[in-house]
C-alpha cells in the first residue's frame, strides 16, 4: 500500500496533495449543498405557514427568549472567527495557536448549547409546548385566546421552533465532535502545514451551521419582536 | 469464420497484446470475510452492493408475487385486505429504496466510474465503504419493519394516515428510508467529486463515457433531492411519535405540504433510477452496433437536462390533490418538457443503431428491450402529464403500468444489460451465451404480458392498490399474473447461470466485447488499483471511436463480439454465436 510518498498525509489514490485538497474541499462544498437543501425543506414549510398564519406566528415568536438567542448569536459568530484563526494557525504550522483557537471554538459552541439548554428548560417551565395538554397551562394560551388568535396555529409555530432549533442543535453537536477530532489529529501530528485543508474543511461545515442560525434567529425570535406581548 | 471481418473501419492502430492476468487481482488479493467487510476498494464495495441489492430484489419480487397472485380472483385469492396492503407497500419500499435507487450507482457506478475515468479509486474510499454500511443499517430497519408485520401506507407514506391512523410499523420503515438516503447522498457526492477531480490526463469532459455523464447527472439529483426527503421523513416521524406536527390538520397543518416535499425528492428519484440505466444503454448500443454514438453532446447534455428539469415537475403527482389550476397547468407543461431530453436520447440511440453491424448478445438484447419498453413507458407518461386525461387515469392501473414500463422495462433491463456487459470485467469469466439470450427473451416477453393488460385495466378504471375488483376485470388480471410468472422465471435464470459461470465459465480476456472504454484496458478481473501503476492511462480520443477502431488510449481493438473465433463468447457447443450475416459487408462510417 505504499507508493509515491511525497508527504505522509498524501493518500495513495491521489496524484498529489493539490488534487487531494481540492477533492476534500469540493466534497465538503457539495455536502453543504446537501445541508442547504435539508434545511430548505424546513424553511420552505415555515414560509408557507408564516404567510398563512402571520399573526399567530408573530404572536408566538414574541414569547421566545430573545435575550438568550442574542447572546447565542454573538457566541456563534465569534466562534466562526476563532475557527478561521485556527486555519491560519494550521497553515503557519503554529501548533499552540491551532490548539488555542480550536478549543476556543469548541468552548463557544459548547456555550451556545448550554444556553440553549437553559432556554429549553425555561420554555418547558412556562409550558411553551406544542402538545395541547400542556399548552393550555401557559400564559401564551391565555393571551392568544384574549387576542382572538387560533391557538392551534400558535402551537404549529412551537412545532417549528422545537424541530428547527433541535435539528440545528444536532448539527452544532456534530460540529463540536469534528472540532475535537481536529484537536486529536493535531495532537497526532496529522495536520502539518501542507495539510491545513483538513481544518478548512471542518470550518466550512462550522460556518454553514452558523449561517443557518443567522436565518433561524430572525424567523423564530425577531418575527414578533415588535409586539408588546410575552415576557420581555 | 474469419477474424478479418469489418468489426470496425480501417485499422489505423495495431491491436495491443492481451495484458497478462493481474496477480494479485482485486478478487484474490485476500479471501477472508473480514477483508471484504473492511475493504475500501471501490470494486469490492460494488460487489457488496451487488449481493445486498440482489437479496432485496428477491424480497421485493416475492412481495410482488403475493400481490399478483392475490389479484387472480376478484375477491382476493389468498390473503386478506390488510396483508395485501402490507404486501404492495413492502414491494414498493423494497424495490424503490433498496433496489432501484442503489442498483446501478451502487454496483456498476462504484465499480466502473474510477476505471472509466482512469483513476485508482473513488475520491473518498472510506466514505464509500461507509455508504454501504449506512445502506445496510437503513435496510436493517426496513427489514425490521417487514418482519414486525409490514407497513400498510403505500410507499408514498401520505399523512394523516401514516402519522395518525395506521397501526403498522411506520416508524422503523420510515427510519430505514431516512438512513438509506444518506447512503445515496454519500455515493452521489463521491461520484461527483471523483468525476471532477480524478480524471486521467486527456480525459476531458467531452471524452467522458456517457455512462459517466449519466451517473454524474444522477449524483446531482441524489445530492440535492435526497436531503429534502430526509427532512420530510424526520417531520413525519416527529409527528407520529409526538402526536403533533407540522402536517397535522388539527392545528392548521397541511398534509398536502407533505406531498409537495415528498415528491420534490421522489419525482426526481425516478430519474435517479432511470438515468444510470440510460448510461448503460449508451455504452451497450454503441459496442454491439460497432458505431460511434450518434450525437455525443446531445446525449450527454440531455442527461443534465433531465436532472435539472426533473426537479421542476413534482406536482404532477398531485393534479387531483387540490392544487391550483394555474400551478397544475405549469407543472403539466414542465412534465411535457422533460420528455424532450428523453426523446433526444432515444432518437440518438436509434441513429446509433442505424446501419450498424449489430450483433445480439445478451447485453444488446436487454439494451434493445430497454429502448422499446422505455419508449412505451415514456409516451404513456405524457398521457398522465396531460391534465384532462390525468383526471381519468390518475391512481389507476394505467399509472402502475406506466411506471413499471419505465422502472422495470427501463431500469431493470438497463441494470441487467450492464451486469451482463461488465460481468466478464468484474469476474474474468463469460456466462452462457445461449442461456443469457433465453433469459433476456423470456424477461421481455413476460414483461409485456404482465403490464400491457394493466394499461387496459387502468384505462377501464381499475384503481391501483385495491385488493378487489369487478368480475369483468378478471381476465386482464389473470393475464397479468401469468405474465408475472413468466417474468419471475426469466429473473430466476440469471440467478443460476451467472453464479455458475464463476466456476464453469470460459475465461474472458481483457476486452471480450471489443469495446473502447478505459475499463477494458486492464486485465479481467482488474488489479487492486485498476491500472498498471507505473503506467497510468493517458487518454487520446473520445469514448466511442468504433469507426476508427481504436480505444481511448488510441490502440486498436481486438475482434468484435461474436465475430472472431478467439472472442466467441458462446461456451462449448451451444448455439452458433455468430448471429448470422449481419450486414458485415457494410462499411461502417462514423
Amino acid at each position: 500500500m505504499s507508493a509515491s510518498t511525497h508527504s505522509p498525509v498524501l493518500k495513495h489514490h491521489f496524484g498529489d496533495l493539490g488534487q487531494q485538497h481540492a477533492s476534500e474541499r469540493l466534497g465538503m462544498w457539495m455536502f453543504l449543498a446537501t445541508e442547504v437543501l435539508f434545511f430548505a425543506g424546513l424553511f420552505g414549510a415555515y414560509a408557507c405557514y408564516r404567510l398563512w398564519y402571520a399573526s399567530e406566528f408573530e404572536f408566538a415568536s414574541a414569547f421566545m427568549n430573545l435575550k438568550i438567542a442574542s447572546i447565542n448569536t454573538v457566541l456563534l459568530v465569534t466562534s466562526s472567527l476563532t475557527m478561521t484563526l485556527a486555519i491560519r494557525a494550521a497553515k503557519l504550522g503554529n501548533k499552540s495557536g491551532l490548539y488555542t483557537h480550536l478549543l476556543l471554538t469548541f468552548a463557544l459552541g459548547t456555550g451556545f448549547m448550554v444556553l440553549k439548554g437553559f432556554e429549553y428548560a425555561h420554555d418547558f417551565h412556562e409550558s411553551y409546548l406544542p402538545g395541547e395538554g400542556t399548552f393550555v397551562h401557559s400564559n401564551m394560551q391565555t393571551e392568544a385566546v384574549a387576542r382572538g388568535l387560533d391557538t392551534g396555529k400558535v402551537r404549529l409555530f412551537l412545532c417549528f421552533y422545537y424541530i428547527m432549533t433541535g435539528i440545528h442543535g444536532i448539527h452544532i453537536v456534530i460540529g463540536l465532535g469534528c472540532i475535537l477530532w481536529l484537536v486529536q489529529q493535531a495532537y497526532a501530528n496529522k495536520i502539518p502545514p501542507e495539510n491545513y485543508s483538513t481544518v478548512e474543511v471542518v470550518s466550512l461545515y462550522w460556518h454553514l451551521v452558523d449561517a443557518i442560525w443567522l436565518f433561524l434567529m430572525p424567523l423564530l425570535y425577531l418575527a414578533g419582536a415588535h409586539l408588546k406581548v410575552g415576557p420581555h | 469464420m474469419t477474424t478479418a471481418v469489418t468489426t470496425a473501419g480501417p485499422k489505423i492502430a495495431p491491436v495491443p497484446p492481451e495484458p497478462p492476468p493481474a496477480e494479485p487481482n482485486y478478487l484474490n488479493v485476500s479471501y477472508s470475510l473480514w477483508s471484504w467487510l473492511t475493504t475500501v476498494d471501490h470494486k469490492r464495495i460494488g460487489l457488496l452492493y451487488l449481493i445486498s441489492i440482489s437479496v432485496f430484489f428477491v424480497a421485493g419480487g416475492v412481495a410482488a408475487g403475493v400481490v399478483r397472485l392475490n389479484l387472480l380472483s376478484p375477491d382476493g385469492a389468498f390473503v386478506n385486505e390488510d396483508t395485501y396492503n402490507r404486501a404492495f407497500t413492502g414491494h414498493g419500499v423494497l424495490m424503490l429504496f433498496f433496489f432501484l435507487i442503489p442498483a446501478v450507482p451502487g454496483v456498476l457506478g462504484n465499480f466502473l466510474i474510477p476505471m472509466m475515468i482512469g483513476a485508482k479509486d473513488l475520491a473518498f474510499p472510506k466514505l464509500n465503504l461507509a455508504s454501504w454500511y449506512v445502506f445496510m443499517v437503513g435496510a436493517g430497519f426496513g427489514v425490521w419493519a417487514l418482519l414486525a408485520g409490514g407497513i400498510d401506507t403505500g410507499w408514498t407514506l401520505y399523512p394523516p394516515y401514516s402519522s395518525r391512523s395506521s397501526t403498522s410499523n411506520v416508524i422503523p420503515g420510515v427510519f430505514g428510508v431516512f438512513i438509506s438516503g444518506f447512503s445515496s447522498i454519500m455515493t452521489g457526492l463521491n461520484i461527483m467529486v471523483t468525476v471532477h477531480k480524478m480524471r486521467a490526463p486527456g480525459m476531458t469532459w467531452g471524452r467522458l463515457p456517457l455512462f459517466v455523464w449519466s451517473l454524474y447527472a444522477t449524483s446531482l439529483i441524489q445530492l440535492l433531492g435526497t436531503p429534502v426527503v430526509a427532512i420530510t421523513t424526520v417531520l413525519l416521524m416527529v409527528e407520529r411519535v409526538a402526536g403533533i406536527g407540522i402536517f397535522d390538520p388539527m392545528i392548521g397543518g397541511d398534509p398536502v405540504l407533505f406531498q409537495h416535499l415528498f415528491w420534490f425528492y421522489s419525482h426526481p428519484a425516478v430519474y435517479i433510477m432511470i438515468l444510470p440505466g440510460m448510461g448503460v444503454i449508451s455504452e451497450v448500443l454503441t459496442c454491439f452496433s460497432r458505431k460511434n454514438i450518434f450525437g455525443y453532446h446531445a446525449v450527454a447534455w440531455s442527461s443534465m437536462g433531465i436532472a435539472v428539469v426533473g426537479f421542476l415537475l413534482w406536482a404532477h403527482h398531485m393534479f387531483v390533490a387540490g392544487i391550483s389550476f394555474y400551478s397544475a397547468l405549469l407543472f403539466s407543461f414542465l412534465s411535457m418538457l422533460v420528455a424532450v431530453p428523453s426523446a433526444i436520447k432515444v432518437f440518438n440511440w436509434t441513429g446509433t443503431l442505424y446501419r450498424g453491424s449489430i450483433t445480439f448478445q445478451a447485453p444488446m438484447l436487454f439494451g434493445l428491450g430497454f429502448v422499446v419498453l422505455f419508449v412505451i413507458g415514456g409516451l404513456t407518461g405524457l398521457f398522465l402529464a396531460t391534465l384532462g386525461t390525468d383526471i381519468h387515469l390518475h391512481d389507476t392501473y394505467f399509472v402502475v403500468a406506466h411506471f413499471h414500463f419505465v422502472m422495470v422495462g427501463g431500469m431493470v433491463l438497463g441494470y441487467m444489460a450492464g451486469i451482463h456487459f461488465w460481468w466478464p470485467k468484474m469476474f474474468g469469466v463469460m456466462y452462457s451465451d445461449w442461456w443469457s439470450r433465453v433469459a433476456a427473451a423470456i424477461i421481455i416477453v413476460g414483461f409485456f404480458l404482465t403490464f400491457v393488460p394493466q394499461f387496459v385495466l387502468g384505462y377501464h378504471g381499475m384503481p391501483r392498490r385495491y385488493p378487489n375488483y369487478p368480475a369483468e376485470f378478471q381476465v386482464y388480471n389473470v393475464m397479468s399474473t401469468a405474465g408475472a410468472s413468466i417474468l419471475g422465471l426469466g429473473y430466476l435464470l440469471p440467478a443460476f447461470y451467472l453464479p455458475l459461470s464463476l466456476v464453469f465459465g470460459k475465461k474472458a480476456g481483457a476486452n471480450p466485447w471489443s469495446a473502447t472504454g478505459l475499463e477494458w484496458v486492464s486485465p479481467s478481473p482488474p488489479p487492486l488499483f485498476n491500472f498498471d501503476e507505473a503506467n497510468m492511462p493517458v487518454v487520446v480520443c473520445g469514448p466511442y471511436e468504433y469507426a476508427l477502431g481504436v480505444d481511448q488510449l488510441g490502440r486498436g481493438l481486438p475482434p468484435g463480439p461474436g465475430l472472431g473465433e478467439a472472442n466467441d463468447p458462446a461456451s462449448k457447443s451451444e448455439a452458433p454465436a455468430a448471429p448470422g450475416p449481419m450486414k458485415k459487408e457494410t462499411e461502417v462510417v462514423g
